[in-house]
């Protein structure tokens, strides 16, 4: 491939690196359910209307020539390229994986996606699909998307999925934990999951805890499941499983940057944000590069740190990156369906 | 809160160095400049009688846009006798209904050449077209369709069972939000059966020539609208001239106390909109992203020319240094530079006296012992550029605590307690605005009631909308624009 992503692929083979030890202040908010709850409630608030209208005005930037050539480019390389459906099959996840590593076949220049993300079944069939290509697999687990399991079903579906080869797994919250106030056990199962993620070579898959935003409702509660999952040692944040409607919005995605860029602030560490599920078109993709470069930082413009959960996204930045290099659109039946 | 005790304040690259935005200009070309405008007076465009002009100027470039007419005595004379021709013989016995399908009109126009308004006021102004085209030009629009719905309704708006209008109105508007002042002033007057003669800022007069050409457009009758461009002496003409039966002003609190001088004494009615110095107060139970984004909204919006700016930031001491450090952390993301760029937050000073009278009161600030704070931004080498500033360790006896900058210069002060916050909040001689940022609801009614301010907003800045009326207490001035009350400043 022409392009080369060394980072994140260095990165997850290594040995696990301890937790990044907390400062004591954050270290005894998770010492106890009334600790921490308290912690999270003492979080500031989000004012919707406020949240949302900052987001929107973001979403005014006008992003061309140069700068769109960047963006796209950097939206391609941060597509974790999705397919969760009952239907998938291994001739469907080879196919995606093909399309991953080569996504215009018709140029060599176009980098690749950062992974690709299936259910743990298929993370074999994705493993040998994509070699040591620097694509990622992802798997989501967890009894992905409700969560509805017992732990230790949960555990042996994260397991399955790490042993198979997965790079990164993405687990979804007790979302009837967190709405009923046991945050301490919302706490414990993600730190469960992050111990199970590791590799008998002593690494471990990077986790990315997905909040669910859409059944959380509120933008206080996403703030405050966002700390929960950090709190927990999550390496990523992620929106939504793409099951549930609203899935990511670019104000919740905004309130989760806020959270990470607070984060580090507190304690040092770096956390990633995904957004998944809803985001189809290159115009909202450069709305998100533009929120995440304005909120949180340029440091966080990285495949390492932020990834757009998509499907149908890839082929539109595809459509708009070859009508920035010819001038004209090429349409959809010049991308390839796979 | 959230944030270590010693929370530094957050340092990193600007955007400029990985994801730098391409300059996204809007087009001129929309806009059909002409070399020289004359008054608007009796549905005509007219030489003024002595023959001068004056040169407005692009404030972002330095570059002059056009010569425009300068209205004398004489030519306030002849616009006020075809305003009150027209207010007698045709617009005061049309019919409500009637003088609403032309209100209505003129706010299809706008919305229909917003494009071409909007880059007029950003050109004319140096307000970034962000602002002209999401702002000032709806807004406008709005207003008229606001006030288009009353003009047949006016018996039930509670001024009695058939309120009369006043007559002529003379009106005289600022250059901060030129095209939005005119509408506030306008829809307003003509909503109620009044004729007017208005005279723009001599900074700003292009977009007033606009709806000049608007109103022929709507094929209003001659004489309702009559535009006077001119400096200081025309205003003084309009506000002086017996045959005007109602003054409104918008500007600053001295020109405000010379107008109310002028006409004591006489049968004419007065509404003043003048200055003001806003406390915006930063509650520890804050939404602290919100707060902080309605802080710059508040101060940096329109280059802070705008006179319900909250220019004193009054943070509760517990989460000052996490407020201020999100906040120039904040501040270090706005965009400064060409105005018509759809990427610029802040734009150009309007004027080189306005500039100098910002750069006088920071001197002052400073030599009074304040610390200054600005983003690292590089500013265009012609017109009048100031960067957003903060002051920080500032006290009420400050100058910068106490006057009116009106430009992007926030002073930053600390409260303890609620009744503090309101103490120092009303210390001021203005009266105009606050803002007030807490989660707690009870809490906001509280402070609401003890400000002395016209407009409070809880956990928003700088909105405004028709349906709303807007004005001041004590220095900022009386009477009251927008909404049914606004309908009374042009009723009898």
């Amino acid at each position: 491939m022409a392009t080369s992503r060394p980072t994140y692929a260095d990165a997850v083979t290594q040995t696990v690196a301890p937790t990044t030890p907390l400062p004591a202040r954050l270290d005894d908010a998770t010492s106890s359910d009334a600790t921490l709850r308290r912690f999270l409630h003492g979080l500031p608030g989000v004012d919707q209307v406020g949240a949302e209208a900052r987001a929107a005005t973001l979403g005014t930037r006008s992003i061309k020539t140069t700068a769109k050539a960047f963006g796209l480019d950097l939206a391609i390389r941060m597509v974790d390229l999705t397919t969760l459906e009952g239907q998938d099959t291994p001739g469907k996840v080879r196919a995606l994986c093909a399309k991953a590593m080569r996504p215009d076949p018709l140029d060599p220049g176009c980098p690749e996606t950062a992974a690709v993300c299936v259910y743990p079944d298929l993370v074999a069939t994705a493993r040998q699909a994509l070699g040591d290509s620097g694509v990622h697999v992802a798997s989501v687990a967890t009894a992905f998307p409700s969560g509805r399991a017992a732990l230790d079903v949960k555990l042996a579906d994260v397991r399955h999925a790490v042993a198979d080869g997965a790079d990164e797994v993405d687990m979804v919250i007790d979302r009837g934990a967190f709405l009923s106030g046991r945050y301490l056990r919302v706490l414990e199962e993600v730190v469960a999951v992050r111990e199970a993620c590791a590799r008998p070579d002593g690494s471990r898959a990077h986790l990315k805890v997905i909040l669910e935003t859409g059944e959380l409702a509120t933008y206080d509660n996403v703030r405050r499941a966002s700390w929960l999952a950090m709190l927990a040692g999550a390496d990523f944040i992620k929106t939504s499983t793409g099951k549930v409607q609203p899935a990511a919005t670019l104000p919740v995605t905004m309130v989760m940057v806020e959270a990470v860029r607070d984060f580090r602030d507190a304690t040092g560490a770096t956390v990633g944000v995904k957004p998944a599920g809803g985001i189809r078109t290159s115009k909202d993709a450069l709305k998100y590069l533009v929120m995440v470069n304005e909120v949180a930082g340029p440091d966080w413009l990285d495949p390492d740190l932020f990834r757009f959960g998509a499907s149908s996204l890839l082929n539109d930045l595809l459509m708009q990156r070859t009508k920035m290099a010819t001038g004209r659109y090429t349409g959809p039946d010049y991308v390839t369906l796979d | 809160m959230t944030q270590p005790e010693d929370a530094p304040v957050p340092t990193r690259p600007g955007p400029a160095e990985v994801f730098a935005y391409a300059p996204a200009p809007e087009s001129r070309a929309v806009v059909d400049l002409r070399s020289s405008y004359g008054l608007f007076v009796d549905g005509r465009f007219v030489d003024a009688v002595g023959g001068g002009s004056f040169k407005t100027v692009n404030p972002a470039t330095e570059e002059v846009l056009a010569e425009v007419a300068e209205g004398t005595a004489e030519d306030v004379d002849l616009a006020v006798a075809a305003a009150r021709r027209a207010q007698t013989r045709v617009w005061s016995r049309m019919p409500g209904r009637e003088r609403a399908k032309y209100l209505f009109r003129i706010a299809r126009i706008l919305q229909e050449r917003s494009r071409e308004l909007a880059v007029l006021e950003s050109l004319d102004n140096g307000k970034p077209i962000r602002e002209s085209r999401d702002v000032d030009v709806p807004l406008a629009a709005q207003w008229f369709f606001y006030y288009a719905g009353w003009a047949d309704k006016l018996e039930h708006a509670g001024f009695g069972a058939a309120p009369q209008p006043l007559g002529v109105a003379g009106q005289v508007i600022p250059w901060n939000f030129p095209l939005l002042m005119l509408s506030w002033k306008v829809a307003p007057a003509l909503a109620c059966g009044n004729t007017v003669v208005l005279k723009p800022a001599e900074t700003t007069p292009l977009t007033a020539l606009l709806f000049a050409e608007i109103c022929r457009q709507a094929d209003l009758p001659p004489g309702v609208v009559n535009i006077v461009t001119g400096a200081g002496e025309t205003g003084r003409a309009v506000v002086a001239h017996p045959d005007v039966d109602k003054v409104a002003f918008t500007g600053s609190t001295e020109v405000g106390r010379q107008i109310a001088r002028t006409v004591a004494g006489t049968r004419k009615r007065v509404t003043l909109e003048l200055g003001g110095k806003a406390a915006n107060i930063v509650f520890d139970d804050a939404p602290v992203d919100q707060a902080v984004e309605g802080v710059v909204n508040g101060i940096f919006f329109n280059q802070g020319h705008v006179c319900c700016a909250g220019s004193r930031l009054l943070v509760q001491e517990s989460v000052a240094e996490d407020v201020l450090a999100r906040l120039k952390r904040r501040m270090g993301t706005l965009r400064v530079g060409d105005p018509l760029d759809k990427n610029t937050d802040v734009g150009a000073i309007n004027s080189a006296t306005q500039l100098a009278r910002i750069r006088e009161l920071s001197e002052v600030g400073e030599a009074e012992g304040a610390e200054r704070w600005s983003p690292s931004c590089t500013l265009p080498a012609h017109g009048y550029w100031f960067p957003p500033t903060v002051f920080t360790g500032v006290s009420q006896a400050h100058r910068i605590a106490r006057e009116e900058i009106f430009g992007p210069v926030l002073s930053v002060l600390t409260f303890r307690t609620p009744a503090e916050a309101v103490e120092k909040a009303n210390n001021t001689p203005y009266g105009l605005s606050a803002g007030i940022w807490s989660d707690k609801g009870s809490r906001i009614l509280w402070v609401v009631d003890r400000l002395r301010a016209g407009v409070v907003w809880a956990n928003t800045f700088n909105q405004f909308d028709p349906t709303s009326p807007f004005g001041g207490y004590q220095e900022s001035g009386y009477g009251r624009e927008g909404g049914r009350h606004g309908l009374e400043a042009y009723l009898r």
